[in-house]
């Protein structure tokens, strides 16, 4: 593989962790939402991008997936439901963005000595592309444990999904069950999240968590 | 033929389920989920007599037979147990026609789910089909749509999806230590072809993705520091659900798991996964034992009994060895059936006394006789005393152990006590004393429960040779 290729492909799984950083700082759910539109568009740009180097055409529906419904719809479609919900003005900090940004680089870091050092063997592309993933699998689970408002809880689990997908793709010549299966799973998904939504929002006027944490069968 | 039998236990849950999504009326409905339940019982039977060849995608060895009999004949009960349950749900308008129809369809998809999350050769389209028994139990735990209903699926869902992510992630890690020696392809993911191929996998890459998987199977098993949803999601869906839940899909989570174990236990210079999942298990029994105490819901502390002997069985398996892995076998069936016929009662029980508060039933034992009595043999069962079945699997698992980790062991029996008197202690007061509550008579179908007692009392009084062997196959198989 020529050495452009190789860097092409990381500089878009790098830029893949870096929106995933920059999810993590956005207090209003309109901005988080537009970040993580612009996270499925790296995405599909570094599928697209393995699909060419690996010359596995299959990789293109993929990328056509990420790109149409995960950039597109499912972006549009929450920015109604939050609007629907007049949530949009709402501002949400559960711990500092100081301290997130750490905890983040340190998630990154961990996540880098782990997958290269078990992978020696494996060809440096799917090796960074492992580490990359890792790093964004890792920071979509911080974007959810920081925040408390389910849409944005929501959010940070598609980006862990976008994660995935990185990975999927990036182990060269993985069966196309398993793409397929990872797309559906984000619709399927999506679906139970679009109903759930409209439930809380049916039930309790407020989509944020901590309102929901009252109810436990114990605490009464 | 051969491959008739496995697809139809796929087949005839996915055509129940379409059928239950669209025909009305409630009690015609029920009736048929008992019919396809029952159809797909008696033709996972039939795998005993011709063995069906395993291809590419479906596999079946004596380990996932034990699996798939188990499942369908718990599904089949639940579903008689869930017929009778349900018509009191609508009386008392908790639940409307609608609701009901997708209840019953999304029993069949989950029944469907699970059975293909068995018959899986394909370690993708295993993962697919827990995520898919994942998102039906989430759908099913929210149905009520109550405050606690909604937050218990919400916790549910979250939780769920973030294990099932992980263990994508150790699946992928597998495909990619699989690739170098038996090349790019469908090869990579099926099961049969990567146990047969593990030796020569790379080890670092592989103790990496057991770590994910068992982080991530292990939420869905309900281990414990991973175990939040549990409890919630037992306590707030329709109890048939929780006796799935508890009796079937964490067993289900477990095989995952277990199958994985089976091909890293190939690899020699690979971690051991037994000590990672013994310290999981016993974390989780001397959690769980040590919660029953406090709980006010009843529901609830069934559940965490259920963290408890997954802790047990998790504990079995991971030391491993023919002797403990039989153990681990037994109490596992022992467990998903006993569970089951606890919660059958307290479903019951709880319809009768409109609460599931363990305050406000009493007296269970003059009110309502056969219940309260039923549902007293099954604590008695599930605490491991004698002579039921959980005592003869919680005796051998003890005493298989105790020879090479007397330390471990002396830790298992102290939680096996724990949760032995946290769950005496509760269940006295419901079942004795002054009774509580409205005192009409149940209208239940005692059946299924004094079916699954029968069985597990059977099993500890004697074990059919034929089971025996069978187990004890299995158990070698696991290594």
């Amino acid at each position: 593989m020529s050495s452009l290729q190789f860097d092409i492909a990381h500089l878009l799984a790098g830029s893949l962790v870096l929106a995933s950083f920059m999810m993590l700082y956005q207090d209003r759910l309109y901005a988080l939402l537009n970040v993580y539109a612009l996270h499925a568009g790296v995405l599909a740009l570094s599928v697209a991008w393995q699909a060419y180097v690996q010359q596995a055409p299959h990789l293109y529906v993929t990328a056509l997936i990420a790109l149409v419904f995960k950039a597109i719809i499912i972006p549009v479609a929450l920015h109604r439901i939050i609007k629907r919900l007049g949530i949009h003005r709402e501002i949400e900090n559960v711990i500092g963005i100081g301290l997130t940004m750490m905890a983040g680089i340190g998630l990154v870091a961990l996540s880098m000595v782990v997958m290269l050092r078990v992978t020696p063997g494996a060809d440096a592309l799917a090796r960074e592309d492992l580490a990359f993933a890792l790093s964004v699998v890792l920071l979509g689970l911080l974007i959810m444990v920081t925040r408390r408002n389910a849409v944005s809880q929501v959010v940070g689990f598609m980006s862990l999904e976008n994660g995935l997908v990185l990975a999927a793709t990036g182990a060269k010549g993985m069966p196309l069950v398993v793409e397929i299966s990872v797309a559906f799973s984000v619709l399927i998904a999506f679906i139970v999240i679009g109903i759930f939504l409209f439930r809380i929002r049916e039930r309790f006027d407020s989509v944020d968590m901590q309102a929901l944490d009252r109810f436990r069968g114990e605490r009464r | 033929m051969s491959i008739d039998v496995l697809g139809a236990i796929l087949v005839i849950p996915a055509v129940s389920a379409a059928l239950l999504a669209i025909l009305p009326g409630y009690r015609q409905t029920a009736k048929l989920n008992v019919v396809a339940a029952l159809a797909t019982f008696l033709t996972s039977l039939s795998l005993f007599v011709v063995e069906p060849v395993s291809g590419q995608y479906l596999l079946v060895d004596d380990l996932n037979k034990v699996f798939i009999v188990l499942t369908t004949f718990v599904s089949f009960t639940t579903s008689v147990f869930s017929a009778s349950y349900i018509q009191h749900e609508i009386e008392i308008g908790r639940l409307t026609p609608t609701f009901l129809r997708f209840y019953h369809a999304m029993y069949q998809t989950l029944m469907f789910a699970m059975n293909l999350a068995l018959v899986a050769n394909n370690i993708g389209l295993m993962w697919v089909a827990v995520e898919v028994a994942t998102l039906t139990t989430v759908l099913m735990v929210g149905i009520y749509r109550t405050h606690e209903a909604l937050e218990a699926a919400w916790k549910y869902f979250i939780l769920g999806s973030v294990g099932i992510a992980l263990a994508l992630f150790g699946t992928i890690l597998v495909y990619m230590a699989a690739r170098p020696v038996v090349g790019e392809g469908l090869d990579g993911m099926v099961w049969t072809v990567l146990v047969k191929h593990a030796a020569q996998f790379d080890p670092a890459l592989l103790n990496v993705a057991f770590v994910f998987l068992l982080l991530g199977y292990g939420t869905k098993v309900g281990l414990a520091p991973l175990h939040a949803w549990l409890p919630d999601a037992h306590a707030e869906g329709p109890t048939p659900i929780s006796a799935v839940l508890s009796g079937l899909l964490l067993n289900v989570a477990l095989y995952a798991l277990l199958r994985f174990k089976m091909m890293l236990a190939v690899n020699p210079a690979a971690i051991a996964p037994g000590p990672l999942m013994v310290t999981m298990g016993l974390i989780s029994v001397i959690f769980a034992s040590l919660m029953l105490y406090r709980r006010r819901d009843i529901k609830r502390m069934f559940a965490y009994s259920s963290i408890e002997h997954m802790g047990i069985i998790v504990f079995a398996f991971g030391m491993g060895g023919p002797l403990a892995n039989f153990a681990g076998l037994l109490h596992m069936t022992m467990h998903s059936l006993t569970k089951s016929a606890i919660f059958f009662a307290v479903g019951h029980i709880a319809q009768v006394k409109g609460t599931q508060k363990i305050a406000d039933i009493g007296g269970l034992t003059v009110t309502n006789p056969v219940l309260g009595w039923g549902l007293m043999l099954g604590v008695i069962a599930i605490v491991g005393l004698p002579p039921l079945g959980i005592f003869m699997s919680e005796f051998l698992v003890v005493s298989s152990t105790f020879s090479h980790a007397p330390w471990l062991t002396v830790i298992l029996v102290l939680g096996i006590i724990i949760a032995l008197g946290g769950l005496l202690l509760r269940v006295g007061s419901v079942m004795f004393g002054e009774p509580k509550g409205p005192t009409a008579p149940a209208e239940a179908s005692y059946v299924p429960m004094f079916t699954h007692l029968a069985l597990v009392l059977m099993a500890g009084l004697y074990l059919p040779p034929g089971l025996v062997t069978g187990f004890q196959n299995v158990a070698k198989l696991l290594g």
